[in-house]
């Protein structure tokens, strides 16, 4: 198992130098001389010239990558323009906010989601059935920064319960985690309700009720855990989605995350800090997935024995 | 002289009502075991064996199924009347079942040790390790080494997950165990172990059987008794002397003569013409009758058992006519 | 019951039954799917009717100082919004940028993945490999961040969007035709059709597609909502399609602004926004079932 572990995060680093490639490429296409931005008016070329060289930016672009993914194993991302602040800073001071938004998101998306489905699953065609399966397409298909919007204006500028955005305190979370715990119990209420449907079927269920397991039982310890196999190789992405979704999010409940910084990076033209703030994320992103990838084998007694050998 | 009976089921009738119409799996079903006995149930698939043995289990899935009965005892408690609190209480515990294929009976995300133990945690007053410690006895005594309780059913070859099977339904020491076809899916030599086994055990806890099963071999190795089914009711039973020597329906004909001879090889094979009747629209009265070489217009009238002896009854108003007997000679 | 006996008109009337009338059949037994399917076409004839009444110029982005923030009335349903425009007449006329972002999107995307994916598929070791290991580094990037650094790099409009959601698809058009074509990739009328001389694009086209069309069909589909969500999530962070076009995404960004006081014109957007999506994943979901009894085969 550690030897699959190990071989899994060797494998991860050409894809990350890849991906982290792809992302510095496209950002230096994007216009905007940074250093003609900083340099002073009267700067003369020779002068930009050598700015430019005291910024690492100088060089064709393999160069410059190699650069700054050397300096990126040191930690140093560059300064940010506008906030005059190492980029690297900067994102580890955001990043938890992100990361808390995304796992409350997906406590959200599980409380509703699993009961949803299961529910769906046991009263199979049932209006019960046909409601979840509505309520879990709406959330498909809403775009989840309305959502936010239109629980802003009830429960923050009609009721006046909960603050419409900011991070103090517990209860500023909790509508930007239903906002986005929503988009994603969507389509994990459909998951949830068809791997359920899968298993209910199953032989191995009438086994459990033939030695006198109680129906209750035989949904929430036999069935489920069979169920929630399917649940969980898609926790990853979900995982990601919910990343992903966090920055449309945290722009509508200002929620200082790192989602937020990059959109407000790009609008100020803060090219070193997006670009930091996109490759940071990407790595974090990447490797979530893998160890949702480990923890998998470790749920499923089948995929682990295939891999101890 | 009273009977000591284990199971005492009457009329008993099962339906599921689908969208395509109901479909008539079992229609007013008698059956009667003696404690300690051994019965087969045989028949061809789709003759409600299943049906029969889940009900009993009352295990039958509403909707769409509908389970109707007149009396179902199981060593004199009243199945009929029980909560579905005290149905968990006697499932697994007095009345357990074997299932057909092994390869799906199990649930692959439990040890095959935690689930047997589950059964006898369930049943017996003890705390889950000595559960755990009990289980590892039953696969010893299913012929498995016990430190393999720790390991999942995957890790099983097909006759060692049907001898686990075993294990979870004999764990509480059940009164009546049905064991639904244990062998079909099973490789012939296995087939013969897990026979030996079960035939073992049975002697060694007293537990009465229903071997359900469309081998007539199955069924002279270990049965005492033999229940012929078709289409959802019993058309004839008694001692395997009654049935295999001295058959009386038409239909237990048809299923010998649709059996090789070992001693005339040369002997043709005479399979029962035409098919088993659709389940949602039976004929009336015996509903053998589109296939009986003896019917004649007293078959379409509702039919009632008729007994032979002590031991044994047939289902056949054939035997209305003098002198009717069926072609089989008795031995 | 089965029939016994035929008409010689009945057997012709199955002979000439296609896959795809069989489709349809299952298709329209949906309620939902039809209602999708209607809604689509209904979004489709508002969007070519909202090109020809309104004029972008005048009723679109003319700003009408006066007028501004009137609550929904008899005479703007929607009301108007910070400039005075009618938020009626915007949404519809937005339409057509959802609808073609999402379209076009997954047109590129559907060209591009699942060509790479039959490639993949057909000729697999090395080839199948490299266009793998591709699709995993951009399925490696959060689409909304790759779509934020495409958008970035090449400036925003309209066209650019469309590129940038089309290629952040590209890889699951990939997958989902390369997983289609594994099944068929050894089969023996391959073998066949190769040995007697059929070049490997015709084999493609007429043995290997076929057999992917159902999921590519659904992933269409599915892709369309996709994009448009995407899309309007760009455009919501002022990354999409550049003000003052009526783009949903971008009327809800500005009307946040004001949301305290004018909170409907944060409600109308929105609602066209989900209508649209909700409509093709009713479509897809209704396809996907309708097409089901042909993938199991």
């Amino acid at each position: 198992m550690i030897r699959y572990i190990i071989k899994r995060f060797l494998m991860m680093i050409p894809v990350l130098l890849a991906v982290s490639f792809v992302v510095y490429f496209l950002m230096d296409l994007a216009p905007g001389d940074i250093v003609g931005m900083m340099a002073p008016p009267d700067a003369t070329e020779v002068e930009i010239e050598m700015m430019r060289k005291e910024m690492g930016l100088d060089g064709t672009l393999p160069e410059r990558y190699f650069r700054y993914m050397k300096n990126l194993l040191k930690g140093d991302l560059g300064m940010s323009l506008s906030m005059k602040r190492p980029v690297i800073d900067i994102f580890f001071e955001r990043f938890p906010a992100t990361l808390k938004l995304a796992f409350g998101s997906i406590i959200v998306a599980m409380i509703i989601s699993i009961p949803l489905g299961i529910a769906a699953a046991t009263h199979h065609r049932s209006w019960l059935d046909g409601a979840s399966m509505v309520t879990a397409m709406l959330g498909l298909s809403m775009p989840s920064f309305w959502l936010g919007l239109l629980l802003i204006i009830l429960f923050s500028l009609k009721l006046g319960w909960l603050p419409s955005g900011g991070s103090d305190g517990f209860l500023s979370i909790i509508l930007p985690a239903i906002t986005l715990g929503a988009a994603q119990a969507g389509n994990l209420t459909r998951i949830t309700r068809s791997s359920m449907l899968e298993v209910i079927r199953q032989d191995y269920l009438r086994t459990a009720r033939a030695k006198g397991v109680s129906e209750k039982k035989v949904i929430y310890k036999h069935a489920l855990k069979n169920a929630l196999i399917p649940i969980i190789t898609i926790f990853g992405s979900t995982l990601g989605n919910a990343l992903g979704g966090a920055v449309a999010i945290e722009t509508v409940f200002s929620w200082p995350g790192v989602g937020r910084l990059t959109v407000s990076a790009i609008n100020s033209r803060d090219m070193t800090l997006a670009t930091g703030c996109i490759i940071m994320f990407t790595i974090f992103f990447t490797l979530t997935m893998l160890l949702v990838d480990i923890a998998y084998a470790y749920v499923d007694p089948r995929i682990k024995a295939q891999y101890s050998k | 002289m009273k009977k000591d009976l284990v199971l005492n089921v009457k009329n008993l009738v099962v339906r599921y009502e689908t969208e395509d119409g109901i479909v008539k799996a079992v229609n007013g079903l008698n059956l009667e075991i003696e404690r300690g006995k051994a019965i087969g149930l045989v028949g061809e698939t789709g003759a409600g064996k299943t049906t029969t043995a889940l009900s009993l289990l009352r295990l039958i899935p509403e909707p769409p199924g509908v389970e109707e009965c007149g009396l179902m005892e199981l060593d004199g408690l009243d199945m009929l009347s029980l909560t579905p609190k005290e149905l968990e209480k006697v499932r697994g515990k007095d009345i357990s079942m074997i299932f057909q294929d092994p390869m799906t009976a199990l649930n692959p995300v439990f040890t095959v040790g935690d689930q047997i133990a589950e059964s006898i945690h369930l049943h017996e007053d003890v705390s889950y390790t000595e559960a755990q410690r009990r289980a590892i006895d039953m696969l010893e005594l299913v012929g498995i080494p016990g430190e393999r309780a720790s390991d999942y059913p995957h890790q099983f070859s097909g006759g060692m997950k049907q001898r686990v099977v075993i294990a979870i339904a004999l764990a509480c020491r059940p009164k009546l165990l049905i064991a639904d076809e244990p062998t079909t899916a099973l490789d012939v030599t296995i087939q013969a172990q897990v026979l030996e086994l079960m035939k073992n055990l049975r002697k060694k806890y007293q537990t009465s059987l229903i071997m359900i099963t469309h081998d007539l071999g199955i069924v002279a190795e270990i049965c005492d008794e033999v229940a012929v089914m078709y289409a959802g009711n019993i058309v004839e039973k008694g001692t395997l002397e009654d049935v295999f020597n001295r058959t009386k329906h038409p239909y237990t004909e048809g299923l010998f003569n649709s059996i090789p001879n070992i001693y005339d090889r040369k002997a043709m094979l005479t399979p029962i013409k035409g098919l088993m009747p659709d389940p949602t629209n039976l004929p009336e009265g015996c509903p053998f009758h589109p296939r009986c070489p003896y019917m004649d217009e007293d078959c379409k009238k509702p039919q009632t058992d008729r007994a032979i002896s002590d031991t044994h009854f047939v289902r056949c108003s054939a035997y209305d006519r003098p002198g009717f007997h069926i072609n089989r000679k008795e031995k | 019951m089965v029939k016994e006996k035929y008409t010689v008109g009945e057997l012709k009337a199955f002979k000439k039954r296609s896959i795809a009338s069989e489709v349809w059949r299952n298709y329209k037994k949906s309620p939902s799917a039809m209602a999708g399917l209607i809604v689509v076409c209904l979004l489709i004839l508002v969007t070519i009717a909202a090109q020809v009444i309104y004029d972008y110029d005048t009723d679109i982005v003319q700003q009408d100082i006066m007028n501004r923030f009137k609550e929904p009335s008899l005479e703007h349903p929607f009301g108007t919004d910070h400039y005075g425009r009618d938020v009626m007449v915007r949404v519809l006329y937005g339409a057509k940028y959802s609808l073609s972002v999402g379209i076009v999107s997954v047109a590129i995307s559907c060209f591009l993945g699942s060509s790479l994916g039959l490639i993949a598929g057909y000729y697999g070791g090395l080839v199948e490999n490299i266009i793998l290991r591709t699709c995993e580094i951009f399925m490696g990037i959060p689409s909304i961040l790759l779509g934020i650094a495409i958008m970035s790099a090449f400036g925003q409009s309209l066209l650019v969007l469309m590129f940038a959601i089309g290629l952040v698809y590209v890889p699951m058009f990939a997958r989902t035709a390369r997983a289609a074509v594994l099944p068929v990739r050894d089969q023996e009328y391959i073998e066949a059709a190769k040995v007697s001389g059929v070049s490997d694009l015709r084999i493609i086209f007429t043995h290997v597609l076929p057999n992917a069309m159902s999921p590519i069909i659904v992933q269409v589909t599915m892709g369309v909502a996709n994009g448009i969500l995407t899309a309007s999530s760009l455009s919501f962070l002022g990354l999409g399609v550049p003000v003052p076009a009526p783009e949903w995404g971008a009327m809800l960004s500005s009307g946040r602004e004001y949301i305290r006081d004018y909170s409907y014109l944060t409600f109308f957007p929105g609602l066209a926004i989900m209508i649209t999506v909700l409509a093709f994943n009713l479509m897809g979901d209704g396809l996907r079932d309708a097409l089901d009894p042909k993938l199991k085969q």
